[in-house]
Formats: structure tokens, sequence, C-alpha cells
């Protein structure tokens, strides 16, 4: 956690008082928690009541995308279908495969190039072919993994221009790059925010829901955010995340080029040592209306390793980095991201993933460099004999 | 050394790999996924890859103080193991899918692997012992002995293995883990095939293979007593299950005797037909020549019995000096001298 949100934290926790309780306690936990939605309304650009507080981004996105589904359904039963792109986090793609096996929706996922981008022609496309049967549409802001930056205010334009509103996961963009909500038509309707991805808690995240948006319920009881979102309120969770929020976005625009620059020399140098090593997403040069990444992403192919011998023996030499997801058994799985992008499921089992923050230094970068070449050296015999009958 | 620690979940690994540590090895744990959608809860004493069972396995390593890892050898366990299973039941054999998986999975693609990414040695919880000069052992826990299911490796396979468990009994392996403070201490012990959950082998053919019918017939007449669904559900020797309905002329028990998958055929017919006094064994390991006095082991919990064996090529002739019954192509004879692991081989031929 980031030292102001972990001040914060503590701070709250040590406070007597249930925010939706009406005596002096419960005032200044709900003073604790007003102030923070404000702070954050602040650096997203939106309302403070636009905000509505969650137990983190799996719950946001759970709530955006089955609230607006129930409530666009109830209002006309055409609207069946939901549309997100084939990248999202499983926290979007699970539930709307829920939505499809329990619920009725028909869900379409729209396609990437092979830099993981949405093409606002693709969302059109979808959209014309029966724009009064669309329900929702979710696109994240940026890729969880390869860190492609998606152009989230033409999306929701082209959404708007069909009447039907866009949800995005901005969880980890928010913090990086400008995460805002545009007061005008353009922009989207409903962003899920968390607060461990700005150096806040686990546990706490946020949907920022657009003035006038109807939507259900997720969960039933108390009905204190707003009737949207029920729960004993999280004061000090909350403060913290608004602590570190704050911290995160006023940093931004100097940390921003500071990780770009750090990322670009790993890659680099990296392809220095692994002369194979491929980056997946976004090139790094960013290119005249070309995708854009964030500015802590490198994804990295290694061909002829398995990502998960790569992932050992760096972890061994003190280095974390990621494979992109595991089944419940802990098994590092092909990325569906990669896989959406084109990539053949060798090239996807055989990348990683590093990610940069606010914490890392020349000196990672140089450490990663060091282990590298050995480790995927040793990797990549390991490779050879599992292909081998 | 470096040494990676195979763990299943189960109280054997996690104190092979405890006593490891203990030992001053820098070890790393790991537990192979073999099933490709893994069953979430274990139900009773069956198989060893659930997601219980992973969770078990972090939990013994996290207790040890061990990186922890899961490799998925789904794939390959299919293709080497469970095909191969269903394969030879197809063709009328009885296989031992848990000498194949030592075979091919965990002291070869396991075993190779991780020595290429730098380990020294992988650690099991098989209950045999290993000498240093790479003789195998028999467990001092006869009852939990493994060594017939690692009869079958390679030297070079068992040069990288290591066995801490053998020399002490299940009772104290158990005691052992409560005193480390692992959860698995009471865990029950591992029966049956691991990849057929409910233990119904000739369902799980059958669903795998389909109906099959055939006739089963008389050794002694020649007659077809009855009909079947596929010989997959039968192993030479068996006695239950055959549903014949009328007794033999002569009031005694029948037997399947013999499995032909090209006709289909069930031949049945009285106990002493089932008498072996010869094996051939085909893909064997043994490293002497002419004619050695040993003793024969020709299933996992079966006796022995005095042999004397000769190789030739590839293959092993086992003369038996007393019959063994029912046994079948596809199971595996192991060669003892008292204790000590000789050379095996997979039955091809019996008479």
């Amino acid at each position: 956690m980031r030292p102001e949100a972990l001040a914060a934290f503590t701070a709250a926790l040590a406070l007597t008082g249930n925010a939706s309780s009406l005596h002096a306690s419960g005032r200044r936990a709900r003073r604790v928690v007003e102030e923070s939605r404000e702070a954050l309304a602040g650096v997203l650009g939106a309302r403070p009541s636009d905000v509505i507080f969650t137990g983190g981004g799996t719950e946001s996105d759970n709530l955006a995308l089955k609230g607006l589904f129930w409530e666009r359904r109830a209002a006309a039963p055409a609207r069946r279908r939901v549309l997100v792109s084939a990248v999202e986090h499983r926290a979007v793609l699970d539930t709307v495969a829920w939505l499809g096996a329990q619920q009725g929706a028909e869900v379409e996922l729209l396609e990437v190039d092979a830099a993981g981008m949405v093409h606002p022609d693709t969302l059109e496309a979808a959209l014309a072919r029966d724009p009064d049967s669309v329900a929702v549409v979710s696109v994240m802001w940026a890729n969880s993994e390869v860190g492609t930056v998606q152009p989230v205010s033409r999306l929701a334009a082209v959404a708007h221009r069909h009447g039907v509103p866009f949800h995005t996961d901005a969880v980890q963009a928010f913090g990086q790059i400008p995460v805002a909500v545009d007061a005008g038509a353009e922009g989207p309707d409903a962003i899920t925010i968390s607060a461990h991805k700005v150096g806040g808690p686990v546990g706490v995240g946020a949907l920022v829901v657009r003035r006038g948006l109807a939507m259900q319920p997720l969960t039933h009881g108390g009905g204190q955010e707003r009737d949207i979102r029920s729960g004993t309120l999280n004061t000090a969770g909350v403060a913290a995340f608004a602590a570190a929020a704050t911290a995160a976005c006023a940093q931004a625009p100097n940390e921003g080029p500071r990780l770009a620059a750090l990322r670009d020399d790993l890659v680099r140098r990296v392809q220095e040592q692994v002369p194979g090593a491929t980056l997946n997403g976004p090139p790094l040069a960013e290119l005249p209306g070309g995708p854009r990444r964030l500015p802590g992403n490198a994804h990295i192919t290694f061909p002829g390793c398995e990502g998960d011998s790569l992932l050992m023996l760096l972890d061994a030499r003190g280095i974390e980095c990621s494979t992109g997801s595991a089944c419940s058994a802990g098994v590092a799985r092909p990325s569906h991201v990669l896989l959406a992008m084109g990539a053949s499921e060798d090239h996807a089992r055989s990348s990683l993933r590093f990610s940069l923050g606010h914490t890392s230094r020349a000196a990672d970068v140089d450490a990663l460099v060091e282990a590298i070449g050995p480790v995927a050296e040793r990797a990549g015999r390991a490779g050879a004999l599992a292909g081998r009958r | 050394m470096r040494i990676l620690a195979a763990m299943s979940g189960g109280v054997d690994s996690a104190v092979a790999a405890a006593r490891a540590v203990q030992a001053g090895h820098d070890v790393t744990g790991v537990h192979l996924a073999l099933s490709r959608s893994p069953e979430s809860d274990r139900t009773g004493a069956r198989g060893c890859c659930t997601l219980e069972d992973a969770r078990d396995a972090r939990r013994a390593a996290d207790v040890l103080g061990i990186p922890f890892y899961v490799w998925d050898l789904a794939e390959r366990f299919e293709a080497d193991v469970i095909d191969e299973f269903v394969e030879a039941y197809a063709a009328g054999r009885t296989p031992n899918p848990c000498v194949r998986c030592n075979e091919r999975i965990k002291f070869a693609a396991v075993l190779d692997r991780a020595l290429a990414l730098g380990f020294d040695a992988v650690v099991t919880g098989h209950h045999a012992r290993l000498d240093p000069d790479g003789t195998l052992r028999r467990s001092v826990d006869p009852a939990k002995d493994q060594s017939y299911v690692l009869g079958t490796l390679r030297p070079e396979q068992l040069a990288a293995a290591r066995f801490p468990l053998g020399d002490t009994t299940k009772a104290q392996v158990r005691e052992e883990a409560a005193a480390r403070g692992l959860a698995v201490a009471d865990k029950p012990d591992s029966h049956d095939i691991c990849f057929v959950p409910d233990g119904d082998t000739a369902a799980w053919l059958r669903q795998r293979l389909g109906p099959r019918p055939g006739p089963i017939v008389d050794a002694g007449t020649g007659d077809t007593l009855g009909e079947h669904d596929g010989t997959y559900a039968f192993t030479v020797g068996q006695r239950r299950g055959l549903r014949l309905g009328r007794p033999a002329a002569d009031g005694r028990p029948r037997y399947v005797l013999d499995i032909s998958p090209v006709t289909r055929a069930v031949t049945v017919g009285p106990g002493e037909s089932l008498d072996v006094w010869r094996l051939v064994a085909d893909r064997a390991v043994w490293p002497f020549e002419g004619v050695v006095s040993c003793q024969a082991q020709v299933r996992a919990h079966g006796g022995v019995v005095p042999a004397r064996a000769e190789g030739c090529g590839d293959e092993l002739v086992v003369s038996l000096e007393a019959p063994v019954r029912g046994t079948a192509p596809g199971q595996a004879v192991v060669l003892y001298d008292g204790d000590r692991v000789l050379g095996g081989g997979h039955i091809r031929a019996t008479a």
C-alpha cells in the first residue's frame, strides 16, 4: 500500500462508528466516507453521488453488467444481446457467460486486432445489425495483460449513437493514465475501479455511474449506496482508496513517462539478452492514431520456453512476474487475451507479463536483465524436452 | 542439492518433502495437475488429483516454507496413461496405470523437466528404499511397499530419484506428519485408479468404448454360455460378475481364462486352467546374463513365487517354480532377490 493510503487506513480503523448511524460516531465515519467520495469524484471528473462504493473490481463489473442487463431487458424484453470485447478480464467474461447460461442473454465477443484493440467499426457493425436488441456494451479501458489502451470515448460514442449504455472496466488504467467521466454525451456511463491497483487496500472498489442511468442492484439489504449497493460501508477501506487514488493520479503525469522509459529499457535489454524474445501488444513507440499501451506494462514471449518454467526460475531469483491467468487448481493457462489477438497456444504459453509500478526502480530492471539470459536458456532446454515424445 | 518434491496432496509426499527440507536441501514443491477437469472435492479415499488435493499440497508447502507450483501434465497424462489404459483394455489386456504413470510421467516427463530446469533430484513419497548404488528395495512396511510399481524403472530413471520414506512404516509417517504440523496427517490413503473417480472401472470403460457385445464361451465344450457387453469388463482370473445363470456341469466355479479382442469372446473354465508356469515379458529392465534364481511378483499387492529368469534381448522369460493364478497380459512382473528388486517387465504372454 502507498504510505498515504496506509496512514488513512489505520487512522480510520481506530475510529468507532458505522457511517449509517445517526449518532456522533456515525456522523464522523460518514464524514470520512463522504470526503473520500468527493476526493475520488474529483480525480474522475464525476459528481460525488456518481461514486458507488463496492467490495472491489469484480463486484463492480458484476453490478454493472447484471444490473444494466436486468434493468434494460425489463424495460424492453427484446434487449438480450450483451457485447463485450474478447480480451476482457474474467470478472467481465465470466459474468456475461453466466448471463448467457442462466439469464437468456446472447453474448457476443467483439474481435480485437493483433495489438489487442477493439476498433470502433467492429462495435458499430455489431450494434447496427440490430441496435434495439442490445442491453449493454462493455469494453475495458486498458487491457490487464498486454496493456492495450482502448479508444474508450469513441467506443462509448458509438454505443450512445445507438442508445445503448456503455460500461468500462478501468481497473488497470485508473491511476496510470487519465480516466475520467465525460460530462457530455461522450464517455462511459459506468466505470469500474479498484483500490488495490492504485496502491490502496484489497477489498474496496467503486462503480462510477452516470446520473440518471437506472440499474438493478446485485445485493439487497440496507441500500446504503443509492439503493444500488447494500452493505455496511467500509469506512477505512474507502478512506485509503481515496488517499491512494489521489496520490496516484497526482503523480501519474510524472510517473507515466518515468515508467514508460523504464519499461522501454526493460524490453530493449531483455531482447538483447534473449534475441528471439518478442513484445506482445502495442509497439513501444506510439504511432499517430495507433494503439497506445499502459506505461508500466511489458508483455514478452520467449519462444520455446514455457511460461511457468520461466516464472519459477525468475521467482527463485527474487523476480516476480506473471503468466496470465491460472485455473482454480493453480495451473497456468494460455492467455485468452493473446489467443484473441491471434497468437497460437504455444506462443501464449511462452509469455510473461512484467508490471512496473510506483516502487519500481532501474535496479529492478538491471536484476531482470542479469537473470533473464540464463533463465531463458534453461527454460528453453526444458521446453525442448516437453516437445519431444 | 536442489530438489524437486512431487507433492500429491497426500501425507506421504508431504513428509518426504519435509525430510528433504530437514536434510538441508533447497526444495521446491510441485503438484502435478493430471486431470483436465478436476473434481473440486475428494469423495472418499479415491484419486489424487482433485482441487482439494492441490490445496492440501499447497498448504503442506506453506508449512514447510518452500516455493510451490502446479505443473500441468494433463495432456501428457491423458495420452501416455489414460489412452493407453483404454487401448490395453480394448485389446484384452489388464494394464497397471500406476506402473505406467511412474514410467512415463513421474520418472520421465517430470524428472526430465526438473533436471533441465536445474534440479539435481526428484523426491517422492513412494514407500520403497533406494540404496546409494541405485538398488531398489522393498519398504520396511510390507503392507505399504510400492517397489512393485517402481520395479520397471530404468537405472537412469532411478538415478535422480529419492524415496526418503522407505525406512518408515505408514503409521510412523502419519505420526511424523502430525508432529510436523502437517494437516494431511490423518488424510485417508488413496486407492484405486485416480482417473476413475467412483472406482467403477468397467462403467468408466463402457463410457469410453461403448457397448461391444460378444459371447461367453465354455473352454471345455466350446458352447456359448451367455452374452457380455464388452470384453473390457473382464480380466483374466475374474470369477465374479459373469452372470451365467446356470452352473457348470461339474458344479465348480468358473473363471475368465482368456479374452479375445478380435472375436470378442470371453472364455471361461475351471480355476486350475488359470495356473501360469511361464511368463514372457517385454520392455524388460534386466541387467543380468544367464539364468537367475529369484522371486516373481505379478500384481501390486500379491505374494511372490520362486522363479528363474533369463533375459533375451528386450524380453524376459520367467519360469515359475509354483504356479500363479490369473495372470493377465499387460500386468507387470517384478523380480526380487529377497527385498532387492532385480528388474522386471510387462507380461506379453503366459503359459
